[in-house]
């Protein structure tokens, strides 16, 4: 604008930034010209205030920062020409965001433009309100917004109006001042007026039930009449698309229509014929038409039910679907979902169609797909559904399996008719996408096995087979030689044939390849070797005569990098060696039949936080806490116990001592869930030695007759570590069995100690919300801290929009996982979210942590906060 | 309509593709848990891109509130999904929980984010609403005028929508309006050189 100016013009830096060949020369023209801008925004000349800004505009745009030139846009917001404000609120658009405090700086000029006697400056002001304003703003400026929706040109009150909506989505309380504002512009008619008149309505209805009375009794029949005369109206060039009457309008009226018809059946009778009407009329064949049929089918939907017209909607659906567009048949699929709701049978004719859109190679039609097909699963066509899926997982693409089999592991597991169809059709995921399958799925399915006894020969034959095919799915491997350890001796010997299989002759030599094969391959992560490795210890029993050859194997992970493994691989080895001295049955016999309620109790409870599965079976197992304190108590007395088992009769001695036979009462405690819920179930799963400390201190209590016993084990634990009589007693035991394992160090038996001692806190409670916390301890690191957060709404209204933020003072390092939903059923809704605490100064200072939560309770924020100071110490 | 779709590339941008956005160290956020960042928005439309097909972007509009961190972000994941879109798919992308539908017109992508439940037919018809203008406004406008004149295509964004909602069903009465604009903003300039040409006399 100034001839004087020595500045480049707008046109030319941005020749020049596009001329730069190499990202560094572009960087070094965009240093250039910010040290240009600043310069002259230091001699502060009003005439290049124009230019500076659009080239910091456009320098914003490549995404360097610019926030020196925020200042710059309000100083030409505060200059009396047109040009220069127009720029200036383009810039406050552009530049600066609600949350920056500079913009309350604006408030000032906003409020005079407003006032301002050229329509187009109010305009601008309009606009930046609308787009840009906060909370704060919206209050101060409501006012004048309000005015000027009645303003004499329809330029401005439609800005006015959509500024409104903006306000009233800001400040909630504002709505009831500008209900009658905006029933007045439903009577307009200038299209983008009716247009913004109509959302701004809406948007009042949907946050404002007063507002939603009052437009349902007074609007309702002039809607329907302006939408009438809409879709009647002759050919209007101006706002025609593609042979509709402005489609946009079409749309807005629809979509308020929904709200006022929606629960009232009144309502919903006087536009039944005009909905009918716009169904059955709009022209179908291009975008414009399907997005008012789209509208339409929303709104009959969402009203009271008028089963003509939902026939109707559906018809329309079918049509979408069938379509060859793409996006028509995205977003068929998409509304079938909620379709579903009323009419599932009209849905299920679909079926065959929607099947074939979870093959088609958009992925997001695939998505929608997939989530339709699993919701139109049932009891009656899980069968052929699944079947149809798991044909597609063999060729669907790579990055689809995931999804693709996470959805048909969750239909088969609530839809199998029967066990062995289960295992076959997991079996068959496992197979083809093994190494997508989570944990929690490939642990259920374990837990189904070990339930199933007549079934356990078919299922180790039928993994020995898939494993030889499918060896590189990590999962199907774990599986497998989970079977193989437990039923080694089933696939053998093939006990338990079923009439459908074909007969295999596996020798034990084959079986223990696999295994080996499983551990020595250097791909298989930790926790497939360390169950390989228990498998081994199983199998040295089952198959007494190559146990030297297992000796070995076990013997090479003595080498191993994992301290883990190593430790085991010490642990077992010494075990094998005493073998053939001592019977060991009750150790190394297959696992008591899993519990499949707790387990699912528990899955359900932590199924968004994968849990660790990282192979620690007695560091961090529950029953451990009986074991951990003997062996330390025992070492002192350890070389004369270790003198029993030499002789033959040494384990007897100890069963004699002790009075019971190991074997029967790991029936009873087996049958008892693992007592505390901060473990996973695979630990126990794992853990060799779980059964026996259990056992014994239960049989040491009853030995002793203490008060209050009974066979649950779990109550047995806990007057084992109140009262010291028993604990002696079970020392004397324990210790002896873990004794015989030599190398046990004490320093994880320390941890055991540590690991269940934290028990689950109120974090923190209100009169609608209650937080608790579980703690769990990753094993090597006592610095940090598993908190499993769980949210429970105890309020009768449903929570949106939750979330959780937390701050930790400085020497304490906080990681947040996601929460599993941001939404919380009312009357005891969930949320869980996983939190990880490193606490540098551990054991000199204790965890505290300040937290505040955010949610939206019947449309209103609601903020709560705390400080969490109760968490056990030690953490 | 189709001198619109065929939005002439600029032979002038052969460049090859690297995103200037990458170069933008983005920390992660420890204190507050990710998603809790993103706006919890409202309306129909949360922002719009313009973002050529190298990637650069050609114009950004953010109707929920969005730190300049997470615009970055926004952006460079988006423009990563949709760039990388074959031809004939849908112009549909779930993203975060949210909806982005695109459409391609010449070199350049338009983008809107929406809830996961408005209607995205009618954001189709939005974004060809816009394009319409902007070629009536240019006439038979390329990626160039926009690069040049950004700003016009920001002033006309401005009078379609404001706070995510649509405006103005008429392209005539947009139209109407920014000339309206325009020769105010060129009789300031006259005025403005008329004063500058009596200074630069009598100096």
């Amino acid at each position: 604008m100034n001839p004087f100016s020595s500045s480049t013009r707008l046109r030319d830096m941005i020749r020049s930034i596009r001329a730069c060949k190499t990202a560094a020369e572009e960087r070094g023209v965009v240093r250039k010209e910010c040290a240009d801008i600043r310069a002259s925004i230091n001699e502060n000349d009003p005439h290049d205030r124009h230019r500076n800004l659009a080239k910091l505009m456009f320098i914003h745009m490549l995404g360097y920062p610019t926030h020196f030139g925020q200042m710059e846009c309000l100083k030409l917001i505060a200059s009396p020409g047109f040009p220069e404000k127009r720029i200036g609120y383009l810039g406050l658009m552009l530049l600066l965001d609600e949350r920056q405090e500079v913009l309350m700086l604006v408030t000032n000029s906003l409020k005079q433009d407003l006032n301002h006697t050229n329509q187009y400056v109010v305009g601008l002001a309009l606009c930046a309100l609308g787009n840009i304003c906060s909370a704060e703003m919206a209050r101060d400026l409501a006012p004048e917004v309000e005015r000027l929706i009645q303003f004499r040109d329809p330029n401005i009150r439609k800005k006015a109006a959509l500024c409104s909506t903006r306000i009233v989505r800001k400040v909630p309380d504002l709505a009831e001042n500008f209900i009658n504002a905006a029933s007045s512009l439903l009577k307009e008619k200038h299209h983008g007026v009716l247009i913004t008149g109509v959302q701004l309505c809406y948007e009042l209805c949907t946050i404002n039930d007063e507002a939603l009375e009052f437009f349902r009794k007074k609007c309702t029949e002039g809607l329907i009449k302006t939408l009438r005369d809409i879709t009647n109206s002759a050919y209007q060039p101006e706002y025609d698309v593609a042979g509709i009457t402005d489609p946009f309008l079409h749309i807005r009226l629809l979509k308020l229509l929904r709200v006022l018809g929606h629960g009232d059946a009144d309502a919903s009778d006087l536009m039944t014929d005009i909905l009918a009407q716009v169904a059955t009329k709009t022209e179908s064949n291009k975008n414009a038409g399907n997005a008012v049929l789209y509208e339409c089918v929303e709104t009959i939907m969402a009203i009271e039910d008028t089963s003509s017209l939902r026939v109707l909607a559906i018809n329309i659906l079918g049509r979408f679907l069938s379509n060859r567009d793409n996006n028509i048949r995205y977003v068929a699929l998409n509304m079938l979902m909620k379709a579903i709701a009323f009419d599932d049978q009209a849905v299920q004719r679909h079926r065959v169609t929607i099947l074939e859109c979870v093959k088609d190679p958009d992925a997001s039609i695939r998505k929608r797909a997939l989530e339709l097909v699993s919701l139109l699963v049932n009891e009656n066509n899980v069968k052929q559904l699944t079947k149809e899926l798991i044909d597609y997982l063999e060729i669907s693409d790579e990055d689809f399996k995931e999804d693709l089999s996470a959805k048909i592991c969750s239909i088969v597991e609530k839809f199998s008719p029967e066990k062995i169809w289960y295992i076959d059709q997991m079996l068959k995921v496992l197979s083809e996408a093994g190494k997508f399958v989570k944990d929690d799925v490939w642990h259920a399915l374990i837990v189904v096995i070990t339930n199933a006894s007549e079934l356990h020969g078919y299922t180790v034959r039928a993994l020995y087979k898939a494993f030889l095919t499918y060896s590189e799915q990590e999962t199907l491997v774990r599986v497998a030689i989970w079977c193989i350890g437990e039923y080694g001796d089933l696939l053998v010997n093939n006990v338990g044939m079923l009439g459908i299989e074909d007969p295999i002759t596996v020798t034990e030599c084959d079986a223990v390849d696999v295994i080996v094969d499983a551990i020595t391959r250097h791909n298989s992560d930790m926790t497939t070797k360390a169950m390989a490795l228990v498998a081994l210890l199983k199998l040295s029993s089952r198959f007494p005569s190559i146990s030297e050859r297992i000796k070995d194997v076990i013997l090479k992970q003595k080498g191993s990098l994992l301290l883990e493994m190593q430790q085991r691989a010490i642990e077992f080895n010494s075990i094998v060696e005493r073998h053939k001295n001592i019977r060991w049955s009750s150790l190394v016999e297959r696992m008591p039949v899993l519990d499949e309620a707790t387990f699912n109790v528990r899955r359900a409870g932590s199924l968004p936080a994968s849990v660790s599965t990282m192979a620690k079976p007695s560091v961090s197992i529950p029953n451990g806490v009986s074991a951990a304190p003997l062996v330390d108590l025992l070492d002192l007395g350890s070389d004369d116990i270790l003198a029993a088992p030499s002789s033959s009769s040494g384990a007897d001695f100890l069963q004699d001592l002790l009075g019971v036979d190991l074997g029967s009462s790991s029936a009873q405690s087996g049958a008892t869930p693992a007592p505390k819920a901060s473990t996973d179930l695979l630990l126990d799963i794992l853990s060799i030695g779980t059964p026996s400390p259990a056992q014994n201190s239960t049989s040491a209590i009853d030995l002793l007759s203490t008060a209050d016993m009974n066979n649950n084990s779990s109550t047995a634990l806990d007057t084992l570590s109140s009262s010291a009589q028993p604990h002696i007693a079970t020392t004397a035991s324990a210790g002896g069995m873990f004794d015989l394992l030599d190398g046990l160090s004490p320093s994880p038996s320390k941890e055991a100690t540590n690991g269940p001692a934290y028990p689950p806190i109120v974090a923190y409670e209100s009169s609608s919300l209650k937080i608790e916390f579980t703690f769990s301890k990753p094993s090597g690191n006592p610095q940090t801290t598993n908190v499993e957060a769980t949210f429970i709404n105890i309020s009768p209204n449903t929570f949106t929009d939750f979330v959780f933020q937390a701050a930790v003072p400085k020497f304490l390092q906080l990681h947040l996982d996601p929460a599993s939903s941001n939404t919380l059923p009312a009357n005891g809704g969930k949320v869980t979210q996983n939190l990880r605490v490193t606490n540098s100064q551990h054991g000199k200072k204790s965890l505290v942590m300040r937290m505040r939560i955010g949610y939206k309770m019947n449309g209103k924020d609601v903020l709560e906060e705390g400080q969490i100071n109760n968490f056990p110490r030690g953490l | 309509m189709d001198r619109l779709m065929s939005l002439c590339v600029p032979s002038l941008n052969l460049r090859m593709h690297r995103s200037l956005i990458d170069s933008l160290e983005i920390q992660s956020c420890y204190l507050l848990s990710e998603h809790s960042c993103l706006a919890s928005g409202f309306g129909s439309i949360h922002f719009v891109l313009l973002v050529s097909r190298q990637g650069k972007v050609r114009l950004t509009k953010w109707y929920s509130p969005y730190t300049q961190k997470e615009r970055s972000k926004v952006i460079r994941e988006l423009s990563g999904v949709i760039l990388n879109r074959g031809p004939k798919l849908c112009n549909f992308v779930e993203w975060r929980g949210y909806k982005v539908v695109y459409k391609r017109y010449a070199s350049l992508y338009f983008c809107m984010c929406i809830d996961a439940e408005d209607n995205e037919l009618e954001v189709l018809e939005i974004i060809h609403h816009y394009v319409e203008i902007l070629d009536r406004y240019f006439g038979s406008v390329c990626e160039l005028d926009l690069i040049f004149n950004f700003h016009k295509a920001y002033y006309i964004l401005d009078e379609l929508l404001i706070a995510g909602e649509i405006q103005e069903s008429s392209k005539k009465t947009v139209a109407r309006i920014i000339s309206a604009q325009d020769e105010m903003v060129e009789a300031a300039k006259e005025e403005a050189g008329s004063i500058s040409y009596i200074i630069a006399q009598a100096s």
